[in-house]
């Protein structure tokens, strides 16, 4: 292990590992899992020492080790004060004239922004209507998420005449975002596909095609066609259930994707249709979606490769006039519009791209339920929200903004052990999470996984019936678009007149 | 008849199953101690097979067949009235017959004792329900499971 900082390349690490000495009993456990290498064994010494400059905070050493002797800290940074200079782009200069590449990160934004899910609250029922108790009375979550049609034609007084496009049937409004086999390992997709049986929702199988042992979970499978078309033939998009054309992502608008080489494994190449060890590009535009008039080319084919028996979502980023582009898309024949706010995560990211391009899920759906009402063609698409949900709260208040359901995933990923280090982008993540090490991927058990994932979904389930009975609604229908259940805190006019909520108090 | 059943799938090589089973087998059962005051310190009788990507840990399976139970001169190594194959340290005598016959490699010499260089094995943590390294193992790697016997 070196001992001398390179001073060619040295940034001051983020973090410190401390040590208890007088409780570590040099069992090394922290050493063969810190996956950074920040931790090793001296022979000569008998000692275990960190080298801080690569901890990234994950914490899998605390995790693991038996005596609880370590601690992770945060490197307190003594320059002197400056409200322009922070660390943060002091920092950011140094890794930029070091290394000469633009640095890529991952995950959701972590720079302040507002939170509007924290500003806005929910209505309870007192006096003159009444509350339900979720676990006396029946309640129902269940969504259906896919085009409606405007008006029920009926046959002889007793039959429907009009036929019901395709429709995806939910349980629950709550489904697992796109993360695609290359990003996540094959582990994680196992326990989001065994969760998503267990709890009757989707999962998204994301641009990177379906491994082979993944076909299985067909019936609740959402599969992802994007710019790279990885992976895309007749079975894949016809074992699924729903086909999502992703034409933007909220973590990284107008950015494609790009998998190392190294990366591209015997299975990853045989999934995603590649040669073994090539870099997998994904275009940044689809190279045959320049208008909406081509948009509605895909989805026609897309509908017609699988005999118009599955619903098509176009999955786009919360990006300046994303009403007007939501409604050209409704126009286009999708049967469903995600929208996916900025707060959303991603495996590797240009920074600049993940910190400052992209406006807030919260403005973006409401803007675009509101617009799709006043054209009057909010019923021929579902809305699916995603980026930055985190508990409960957020999908209910997500849905009373106006969504069919919510994609989850990050809050997916934190169940299974992330712990939001952000270093996904360099594929040996310590969980086991985002890594195609197979050594490291054994590290999520989908056993273990599974049975969290459900344990999450279970209990937000609850606890959105139990706000439910509290406003005096039994069934998720009766939110849905409801904003008069909302009200809004600390917020500007112009804010509420967007979100169409009221403020608190009137 | 319940076992340790290991699966090498999800072992993460963080060797804790060592670690609780020397704790476990100490004087004083407590891990500080154990490894910073104990003198000799006892050995783990579960140790862990590394060749990355593969890795498990491998203790005593206690065979139907018992070779080392038929190998040992003098009745020390038996099947207690758990079933379990276990060593009675008082009367072995350190000849190593059961270390050269167990097909597992999971019999082990402590050369710490004072006495002999006793044999020592997995005896199944006789004072807890569940041993100590399946309830140390963080990602299920080891369980504690009915044998399903092959007909």
């Amino acid at each position: 292990m070196k001992w001398m900082k390179n001073l060619k390349t040295y940034i001051p690490g983020d973090f410190v590992v401390v040590r208890d000495d007088d409780k570590c009993i040099r069992c090394k456990a922290c050493v063969e899992q810190c996956s950074f290498e920040a931790n090793f064994y001296d022979e000569e010494e008998d000692r275990v020492w960190s080298w801080d400059g690569h901890c990234v905070g994950c914490q899998r050493c605390v995790y693991i080790c038996p005596t609880d002797a370590i601690r992770v800290e945060p490197r307190e940074e003594i320059y002197r004060h400056h409200e322009n200079w922070k660390i943060y782009h002091i920092k950011g200069i140094e890794k930029r004239a070091n290394f000469g590449g633009a640095p890529i990160v991952s995950m959701g934004t972590d720079k302040e922004y507002p939170i509007y899910w924290d500003h806005i609250l929910l209505n309870a029922s007192q006096v003159t209507n009444p509350a339900i108790d979720p676990l006396r009375e029946p309640m129902e979550l269940k969504t259906f998420i896919g085009r409606k049609p405007s008006a029920l034609e009926i046959k002889k007084g007793k039959y429907a005449k009009t036929k019901i496009p395709p429709q995806l049937e939910l349980e629950i409004p709550i489904m697992f975002s796109a993360m695609s086999y290359g990003a996540v390992s094959k582990n994680v997709i196992e326990a989001l596909g065994r969760a998503s049986e267990a709890m009757a929702t989707c999962f998204n199988s994301g641009e990177g095609g379906l491994y082979k042992e993944h076909y299985k979970f067909g019936n609740r499978l959402i599969v992802q066609v994007a710019s790279g078309r990885f992976g895309v033939h007749k079975d894949y998009l016809n074992i699924a259930s729903a086909i999502e054309i992703k034409v933007g992502q909220g973590a990284k608008p107008g950015i494609g994707g790009h998998l190392p080489g190294e990366k591209v494994s015997k299975e990853i190449s045989e999934t995603r249709m590649m040669p073994r060890g090539a870099d997998a590009i994904s275009p940044a535009p689809h190279h045959d979606i320049y208008s909406i008039e081509d948009l509605r080319q895909l989805i026609y084919a897309l509908k017609e490769a699988t005999r118009y028996r599955k619903p098509v979502i176009v999955k786009i980023a919360a990006v300046h006039n994303v009403a007007a582009i939501a409604s050209g898309i409704a126009r286009a024949g999708a049967d469903a519009i995600c929208i996916d706010g900025f707060k959303g995560g991603t495996g590797a990211s240009p920074q600049v791209i993940r910190d400052c391009v992209g406006i807030p899920l919260e403005l973006a759906l409401a803007s675009v339920d509101t617009r799709l009402r006043e054209e009057g063609i909010r019923n021929e698409v579902s809305l699916i929200a995603s980026g930055g949900t985190r508990c409960s709260t957020d999908v209910i208040k997500a849905i009373a903004l106006g969504a069919d359901a919510v994609y989850i995933g990050t809050a997916a990923l934190v169940a299974i052990g992330c712990h939001l280090c952000q270093q996904c982008q360099r594929g040996n993540c310590a969980w086991g999470i985002a890594t195609q090490d197979p050594f490291l991927s054994k590290r999520v058990n989908p056993d273990i996984a599974a049975e969290k994932l459900i344990n999450l979904l279970e209990v937000w389930s609850l606890e959105i019936k139990e706000m439910m009975g509290a406003m005096g609604i039994n069934s998720i229908e009766s939110l849905r678009g409801n904003r008069l259940a909302l009200r809004g805190v600390g917020l500007t006019d112009t804010d509420l007149n967007i979100l169409g909520i009221l403020p608190a108090g009137v | 008849m319940k076992i340790i059943k290991v699966n090498e799938d999800v072992c993460v090589l963080c060797h804790l199953c060592e670690i609780a089973c020397i704790v476990e087998h100490s004087e004083s059962k407590d891990i500080l101690k154990a490894f910073k005051k104990e003198k000799p310190r006892p050995i783990a009788r579960c140790a862990v097979e590394e060749d990355k990507p593969l890795s498990f840990s491998l203790m005593c399976r206690h065979c139907d067949d018992v070779p080392c139970v038929k190998a040992c001169s003098n009745g020390s190594m038996h099947r207690d009235e758990r079933g379990y194959v276990v060593v009675n340290e008082e009367t072995c005598i350190g000849c190593w017959m059961c270390i050269m016959v167990c097909p597992y490699g999971v019999i082990r010499r402590d050369e710490g004792r004072e006495k002999w260089n006793l044999s020592t094995k997995c005896n199944m943590c006789p004072d807890r329900d569940i041993p100590a390294c399946v309830e140390a193992c963080p990602n299920e790697a080891l369980v504690l499971g009915e044998v399903i016997k092959c007909t």
